[in-house]
């Protein structure tokens, strides 16, 4: 759609505008204030330059986080994305069922975050959660409090369940606005199934895959809520991942200082990956238009 | 026509096996899916002398205790009036905030609007951990604590980004000779935008209601950290049971059951927006 040229637009943003500042804006100076004073107690602050950033850049504790978040979110988006495409790919095109499918693939998306928490809390469990008996019955040697592996497995499968259908959804979309003619084309020069998927369906899936990547990328990096419930961090620090970390050091320990130098450093790496979300959904609109 | 019996005809001769293995596909994952979930009604259904002692796969001595308990006692039931009441106010404040941005952006070009959009969605972004701390000191110091609209104003910093990108994707679905129709017609902004305008994009603003309630709804982190008695949502009702002397199972399991309904019944209506509200209104 060609746009008009018109400032007076502005005037529809402003109550997002304030809103939004009130709500970010405001937060994040508190933060960026905190990162660079020090402070002797009796709310007085004094200048400290930036000796937290240099702090937390010289501590293994960030690092060890950072590490553990990157390993995270390199696992769940190698199983989801394969796997939702996978998915994808087998859900029925129209019909009831498909409109089953979506229903109940939907639902993991939509419970709260604590309660996935509490729902794979119970399952693990060796006592009296369905995946953990099963486990336990038939001789693994299962216990996700105690075990750091086990731990692992299940904060993974966990959020395999929770997140697939989302990376499947996107990937329905896309393959839903294939025509018909490509596949006949296909048909046509008996293209094999798997030169459909390259050659047809990946590409025409890859720019909601881009999207569905990155979203993916970015909500498990921030990820709080079900590991928290689940491991709260442990056993040992072995599962504290980045947020876990950061609530703990700022509301737990209030470390404010090292604690804002984290935040910063911990929200400019999301800025980054935003940027490259927004430059890829805006070349997407442009290919549209 | 002609498609339909093109494909009818190519799908038969090796139809059938490949039908079944999609079958088997979606079965397979829609169980991993839903176990878990079964596995909660169920427990949901006993007593907490049936959970610990024996183990079964559906409840041998079905009791509603659970349900009741949760329905009747104050310190539970609050929490859900809590809860819906911060996202029913959420979803006020993003929407009316959101419908009118959402229109300049899908049709006006202004100085530093692309900024302004992709600091937007950084808001979407960011991790709620970062803002937890300065939220607290800040709602503190305005005397907004354990309200309820702190929590919602709160939850604007995700909600009003994604509301405008939903919206924004759905308004340039509209063409724009609608509007200089409406303005040629005599109609000034504000009537056309109410009496014309939103009804044309009625799903779009359903679609987005449902995001801003949906994403408010399962939010915890900040919501937690914001409220203390008055305002406590269910999801910190829940986690602060079971810290206290041996976790109430049954009754907790209830508790989350309930807090899946919600989503669970107006999901039938968003069925086919699920992937587009997650995408922020593209795809």
């Amino acid at each position: 759609m060609n746009k008009t040229v018109n400032q007076k637009a502005w005037f529809l943003v402003l109550p997002v505008l304030i809103l939004v500042s009130f709500s970010a804006v405001i937060p994040l100076m508190t933060v960026i204030n905190y990162s660079v004073q020090d402070t002797f107690g009796q709310n007085q602050f004094f200048w400290s330059g930036l000796i937290w950033f240099e702090e937390m850049l010289a501590s293994d504790r960030m690092w060890d986080a950072l590490g553990r978040q990157l390993m995270f979110s390199g696992i769940i988006l190698a199983i989801q994305v394969p796997l939702g495409i996978f998915v994808a790919l087998n859900m029925p095109k129209s019909g009831v069922w498909s409109s089953v499918c979506l229903v109940l693939m939907s639902l993991p998306l939509l419970i709260p975050w604590n309660v996935v928490g509490t729902i794979w809390q119970v399952f693990g469990r060796v006592d009296i959660g369905l995946l953990g008996y099963t486990l336990d019955a038939i001789g693994i040697d299962y216990n996700y409090t105690q075990d750091k592996f086990a731990a692992w497995v299940t904060l993974i499968v966990m959020d395999v369940w929770h997140w697939t259908s989302l990376v499947a959804l996107l990937a329905f979309a896309g393959l839903k606005s294939i025509p018909d003619a490509y596949y006949q084309a296909a048909k046509i020069d008996q293209a094999s199934r798997w030169k459909v998927f390259r050659y047809i369906e990946l590409p025409k899936m890859s720019g909601v895959l881009t999207i569905a990547i990155l979203l993916r990328f970015m909500d498990s990096f921030k990820i709080y809520t079900e590991p928290f419930v689940v491991t709260g961090g442990g056993p040992g620090n072995s599962t504290t991942l980045l947020s876990i970390d950061l609530v703990k050091m700022a509301l737990g320990q209030f470390d404010l200082g090292p604690a804002a130098a984290f935040s910063i450093m911990y929200f400019l790496v999301i800025l980054l990956v935003s940027w490259v979300f927004y430059t890829v959904m805006t070349n997407l609109d442009k290919q549209e238009g | 026509m002609a498609d339909m019996t093109v494909n009818k005809a190519s799908s038969r001769p090796r139809g059938l096996p490949r039908i079944n293995s999609r079958l088997l596909v979606m079965t397979l994952y829609l169980v991993f899916l839903m176990l878990p979930i079964y596995w909660l009604l169920n427990m949901s259904f006993k007593t907490n002398a049936e959970i610990l002692s024996t183990f079964s796969l559906w409840p041998r001595d079905l009791t509603f205790a659970n349900y009741v308990t949760i329905l009747t006692d104050p310190a539970w039931y609050t929490g859900y009036i809590n809860s819906i009441i911060y996202v029913t106010l959420n979803t006020v404040i993003s929407l009316a905030v959101a419908l009118p941005a959402a229109y300049a952006f899908s049709r006006y070009h202004f100085m530093g609007d692309k900024h302004l959009f992709f600091w937007l969605l950084t808001n979407r972004m960011a991790p709620p951990a970062v803002f937890a701390l300065p939220f607290f000191q800040l709602y503190s110091s305005v005397g907004l604590f354990d309200t309820h609209i702190a929590v919602a104003l709160a939850h604007t910093l995700f909600n009003v980004p994604l509301a405008v990108w939903i919206l924004e994707g759905f308004m340039r679905g509209v063409p724009k000779e609608i509007d200089e129709t409406a303005y040629i017609d005599g109609y000034g902004f504000g009537r056309f935008f109410v009496k014309i305008f939103m009804p044309l994009i009625a799903s779009g603003i359903g679609v987005a209601a449902f995001f801003c309630f949906m994403f408010s709804w399962v939010e915890l982190l900040l919501s937690r950290t914001l409220t203390s008695v008055d305002a406590k949502p269910i999801a910190a009702t829940m986690t602060r049971t079971v810290g206290a002397s041996g976790v109430d199972w049954g009754v907790l399991a209830a508790a989350g059951v309930l807090t899946i309904l919600p989503g669970a019944l107006v999901i039938y209506f968003v069925r086919n927006f699920i992937a587009k509200g997650f995408a922020l209104g593209r795809v």
